[in-house]
């Protein structure tokens, strides 16, 4: 097999070993419905209420207000329809901002559609929510602010308590998209007053088709599924067991694993970048300089296209995505990093790597080499790098 | 998602380069979209495409249509090489993804825009050919940020 590495862990990791193991047995041996009333079955109720009560602990939260589901736009679109559905009587407006995850901002634009008013807020050119753009856009009817905890493109850690604060002392609702930061970073769902809170298990090495929406015990928001007791009547479904052992699992080991390792992933991300900056000229940098996700680096590599990078990159077995407009299948490059300020043909050259604990220094140094040699070739074929070194030996 | 053909060219495009003193030289597609053809074309009296070179920035697809096209027109009168219609262009690389046919439309409108120099420079008017439609203006797209 050709060399593999492996830096798109935003868009999913690889499931751990000791998750899959801790799974298994749910599949053929205890495969009971934890509904029944047998206790062959009815013991894995007791397991989900274990899984609940780790995922609980990680965020400083009490058990029951942990809700399963199958995944974090699952749990985007329940925080943000049945907050809407619920508080309607007492407004209509939501804020929420530019460069959020597509589960939210189309369950926002549905939600315009169904009468409701949505802010979308501006962010600085390092992709941070502004705080005074923020408190303008709070009206009398606002009842719910949305903003995720980081960004799944350019790595940006928000001011999420001091976002929470502000909804906090205004008395709105306060949900925050975390998949890309749980597990990732320590959250306090009281120190950040967050009321609801998205996450995801396939990125922090658990298994993909689970998640789970934290709901502040008091919210009063409807169910998101009809049709059975389960997650206490406001989700039914026969419970994912072995998804929910693995979102357990995968919690317990992020939480554990989470000083030393992201200290390693920090340490690796930051010479990735510095030895991109340094060595590949008229490249930049997207998002925080410093309160950046541990395992993101986020470039734009001027005169170049970012599809034919990643194509390139594959061709090196070295897995990468773009937020360029062909890997979308659209005309326009993504909406984040239009949204911190990058004209559009400087977009369509961005480059995300996400690292991961297994990342080596060596994968580090490979694939930088790789990259200077990919964008010389690129650029070399551009018809727009030739017009800016002609432009300049004028 | 893509052939064959498409990832050959992609990976080894024919022609990459400028020409100096070309005949005919076409740009078209904008920076805006993700896309720019240049085309360059060295034509001999005969009007015979002796010489033809490429620069895209743009995705794979852009690069191997580019490829195809100057491969198609080399050694080809001018009124062959209007012939090469973006059909052709598809076809000879064993097809291309539907959201990536605006593509091989920009391989052709290069050469229209590059066959549309030449007959400017030289005076003369090459029956079929109409003006391109699609010149970027390079004025226009001056780069506002500096790293």
């Amino acid at each position: 097999m050709k060399k593999l590495v492996y830096l798109d862990n935003a868009a999913t990791t690889k499931t751990a070993p000791e998750v899959v193991e801790a799974m298994l047995p749910y599949f053929t041996e205890y495969f009971g419905n934890p509904s029944s009333v047998y206790s062959f079955a009815s013991q894995n109720k007791e397991t989900i209420t274990k899984q609940r009560e780790i995922i609980a602990q990680a965020l400083g939260a009490s058990t029951n207000e942990i809700y399963f589901t199958a995944g974090g736009s699952e749990a985007d679109n329940w925080a943000l329809k049945a907050t809407a559905e619920c508080y309607k009587n007492k407004g209509n407006h939501i804020i929420t901002t530019k460069i959020e995850h597509h589960a939210i901002l189309h369950t926002c634009e549905y939600l315009e559609k169904e009468g409701f008013e949505v802010t979308y807020l501006d962010v600085d050119e390092n992709g941070s929510v502004k705080m005074d753009d923020l408190r303008a856009a709070i009206r009398p009817t606002t009842i719910l602010i949305s903003i995720m905890f980081a960004n799944n493109e350019i790595g940006t850690i928000e001011p999420i308590k001091e976002i929470g604060e502000v909804a906090k002392e205004h008395g709105i609702l306060f949900h925050t998209d975390a998949v890309q930061a749980f597990g990732q970073v320590p959250i306090s769902v009281d120190d950040c007053h967050i009321d609801m809170l998205s996450a995801s298990g396939h990125k922090l090495n658990g298994p993909k088709g689970i998640g789970f929406l934290y709901i502040r015990k008091g919210v009063k928001i409807r169910s998101f599924v009809h049709g059975g007791a389960q997650e206490r009547k406001r989700r039914a479904g026969t419970e994912n067991v072995p998804g929910i052992v693995g979102m357990g699992a995968a919690t317990q080991r992020a939480i554990h694993t989470m000083e030393e390792r992201t200290a390693k992933e920090i340490e690796l991300r930051d010479y990735l970048i510095s030895r991109v900056l340094d060595e590949i000229p008229y490249t930049r940098l997207n998002g925080h300089p410093k309160k950046r996700l541990p395992n993101n680096a986020n470039f734009s590599f001027r005169f170049i296209e970012g599809e034919s990078l990643l194509i390139m990159l594959d061709m090196k077995g070295i897995c990468a995505s773009s937020g360029s407009a062909c890997t979308s299948g659209s005309l326009d490059p993504s909406h984040v990093l239009l949204a911190i300020g990058l004209p559009h043909e400087i977009a369509h050259g961005s480059l995300r790597l996400t690292l991961s604990d297994e990342t080596t220094k060596e994968d580090i140094d490979y694939v930088v080499d790789s990259l200077k040699e990919i964008v010389t070739n690129l650029r070399n074929m551009s018809p727009l790098y030739e017009d800016f070194v002609k432009k300049n030996q004028k | 998602m893509y052939t064959e053909k498409v990832m050959d060219h992609f990976q080894n495009p024919r022609n990459v380069g400028e020409i100096e003193n070309a005949s005919g030289v076409g740009t078209v597609g904008n920076a805006k979209c993700g896309d720019i053809m240049r085309i360059y074309l060295d034509i001999d009296e005969n009007q015979i495409i002796q010489d033809v070179k490429f620069k895209t920035f743009g995705c794979g697809a852009a690069v191997a249509t580019s490829s195809m096209a100057t491969e198609l027109v080399k050694g080809k009168t001018i009124y062959e090489a209007l012939k090469v219609t973006n059909k052709a262009v598809m076809e000879a690389l064993d097809g291309l993804p539907p959201v990536k046919v605006h593509c091989s439309l920009l391989a052709e409108e290069a050469i229209h825009a590059a066959l549309w120099d030449y007959a400017e420079k030289n005076g003369l008017q090459i029956e079929g050919l109409e003006k391109p439609k699609s010149d970027i203006h390079e004025d226009e797209e001056e780069e506002s940020e500096e790293y």
